[in-house]
């Protein structure tokens, strides 16, 4: 679990990072998406204590990245592919990764097989490394210490279709056996495939969070209710569409006020009720990206 | 393959009881470090070239006096003593030159300790490496004198030996402290060349025109006082001058040199 409260990060007078808060529960994939520059990166570096926040902190399984024991077995962290000494070989790299970690010898073939370097590959230096290959021995560094939170910045960067597909799959299965896992990327819809939860950062903000199917659906209202299925009833009865949302709320197309109107005819007491804040994910993160990219405008 | 590997993959539940990383394992590791590369081992493999060059040009060229203990020494500890020191550099800078460093220090974030790691690795070398040189001279003694029927000629007490020990390690701590303070590779091996070569022949220089400074120069010219550690038993006044020149020249560069890197943001 990685548990983000209030994080801010200050270049001078410029905000890189704007008083972030985010929890990344085990067992599922959060996504964290925005466009370059958006504040991804720092955020991540802030987690795994590569950076000072300005305030604010992050915790990792309940205590800070600097506190663990031993960091390697409880995150395992791929920040930047190309950032491995290019005079090493992949296998020299995680020789390394292994030895500050204390594992046995043979723990580095294994994750070898598993991120799909051949032993040759191994032997070969980074410097002579595609940028795919690259991902992939980061994530076997990552993978090395069977860390019960892995944290990925862009793990799919030059990933061929294939390698994108295996790198989802391996993800999937490490959050399915209990791992936190949080990646990033500025690809919506990249990540809206692999995510269970997404937070959404523009200009160094939170601009949404929740789980995908909340944030994905159209807009409308999200309620809950100490009795839902009565609740149902009468929504569908006055003639409104009615679905289950994740976390036992509803999500209906009628607006807040309808849907309280309705509420109290039925004697039903509501324990929420809000606007379904995915308005148009894809609308909204159109709208931040445009607004970072210099694409086309004169300078 | 991947769908049989992936039906293993299973966090590690014991994680929360694993053991804190000791620092003996991280300097075991930046020891590896210092010579794993490709960098590392050109550096190593100079040094061995020029030692056999030196040794070679010793029994070629030298008079039968020549011949002795500290000669055979030097030939293989100068290149050591010269080379090494980039090997302590390199140790700090390419964490942030080669950007290796967002995986050193995301393994332990504990900055301190990395650190620590390699200035204990830096010191460990620069001992070891001059007991090897000592060795190798011992040897070359030994064989030539054999060779040409002469005598050998120990002249390398065991306090000599210490002190040259302790001369190296403190070229080993002057690259680290370049390391530190610099933080790239190119520029630290620049300074380096500087700090030895460049800044000792303009002291040297200037001591020959200016009264004055050919007076002050023990105390400021921090090469021109190390280098009594490798001509035998220091005095006390010059024991004075290599404990001020490394106070201004190597205690307060690392001390500002640790305080910026502590603080720094790793990208």
């Amino acid at each position: 679990m990685i548990s983000v409260k209030s994080l801010t990060k200050k270049y001078g007078s410029y905000t890189a990072v704007d008083d972030v808060s985010f929890v990344a529960a085990p067992g599922r994939v959060t996504g964290f998406l925005g466009p370059n520059g958006a504040g991804k990166s720092t955020t991540m570096r802030m987690i795994v204590g590569l950076t000072r926040p300005t305030s604010g902190s992050a915790r990792i399984a309940g205590s800070l990245a600097l506190n663990l024991p031993n960091p390697g077995r409880q995150v395992g962290v791929l920040l930047d592919a190309s950032a491995q000494h290019a005079g090493r070989t992949g296998r020299e790299t995680l020789t390394l990764a292994r030895q500050t970690m204390g594992l046995p010898a043979s723990r580095v073939g294994e994750v070898l097989d598993l991120v799909g370097l051949t032993a040759a590959e191994a032997d070969r230096r980074v410097g002579a490394y595609s940028l795919g290959m690259r991902q992939r021995l980061g994530l076997a560094v990552a993978l090395l210490g069977e860390p019960e939170v892995l944290v990925l910045d862009e793990p799919a960067n030059g990933l061929d279709p294939a390698g994108i597909r295996w790198m989802r799959d391996l993800l999937r299965s490490y959050a399915d056996g209990g791992a936190t896992v949080l990646l990033s990327s500025h690809l919506l819809h990249e990540i809206e495939i692999v995510a269970d939860d997404l937070v959404v950062i523009g200009d160094g903000r939170i601009v949404a969070q929740g789980t995908k199917t909340e944030l994905l659906q159209d807009a409308g209202t999200v309620v809950r209710a100490a009795d839902c299925d009565r609740l149902a009833d009468a929504l569908r009865d006055a003639g409104y569409s009615v679905a289950p949302t994740a976390g036992d709320g509803l999500r209906t197309d009628g607006d807040a006020a309808l849907v309280g109107a309705v509420a109290l005819r039925a004697g039903v007491a509501l324990t929420e009720l809000r606007a379904a804040d995915g308005a148009g994910l894809e609308e909204m993160f159109l709208e931040l990206t445009e607004s970072t990219q210099r694409e086309g405008v004169p300078a | 393959m991947t769908a049989v590997v992936i039906e293993k993959l299973r966090p590690s539940r014991t994680a929360a009881a694993v053991a804190p990383v000791p620092l003996n394992r991280l300097i075991h590791v930046e020891l590896r470090k210092m010579f794993d590369t490709r960098s590392g081992f050109w550096l190593i493999a100079s040094v061995a070239m020029t030692a056999l060059v030196a040794t070679a040009s010793v029994i070629l060229f030298g008079r039968d006096g020549d011949l002795t203990y500290a000669n055979f020494g030097k030939a293989v500890g100068f290149p050591m003593a010269v080379i090494l020191p980039m090997i302590a550099i390199l140790s700090v800078t390419s964490e942030w030159s080669q950007r290796s460093g967002l995986t050193t220090f995301a393994l332990v974030p504990n900055r301190k300790r990395v650190i620590l790691a390699k200035a204990y690795a830096a010191v460990a070398v620069g001992a070891a490496s001059m007991l090897v040189a000592l060795g190798i001279g011992a040897v070359g003694t030994v064989v030539c004198t054999a060779v040409n029927g002469t005598s050998p000629v120990w002249d390398v007490s065991v306090v000599d030996g210490v002190y040259i020990v302790l001369g190296n390690v403190l070229g080993m701590l002057t690259g680290f402290m370049l390391g530190v303070l610099i933080r790239s590779s190119a520029g630290a091996i620049v300074a380096y060349f500087v700090y030895s070569f460049v800044l000792g022949s303009a002291f040297a220089l200037l001591a020959q025109n200016q009264q004055w400074f050919h007076d002050a120069r023990p105390w400021i010219d921090v090469n021109y006082a190390q280098s009594v550690l490798f001509e035998g038993a220091p005095s006390a006044q010059e024991w004075a001058h290599i404990g001020f020149t490394a106070l201004i020249w190597l205690v307060v560069p690392l001390t500002i040199g640790l305080r910026r890197l502590m603080r720094s943001e790793i990208k």
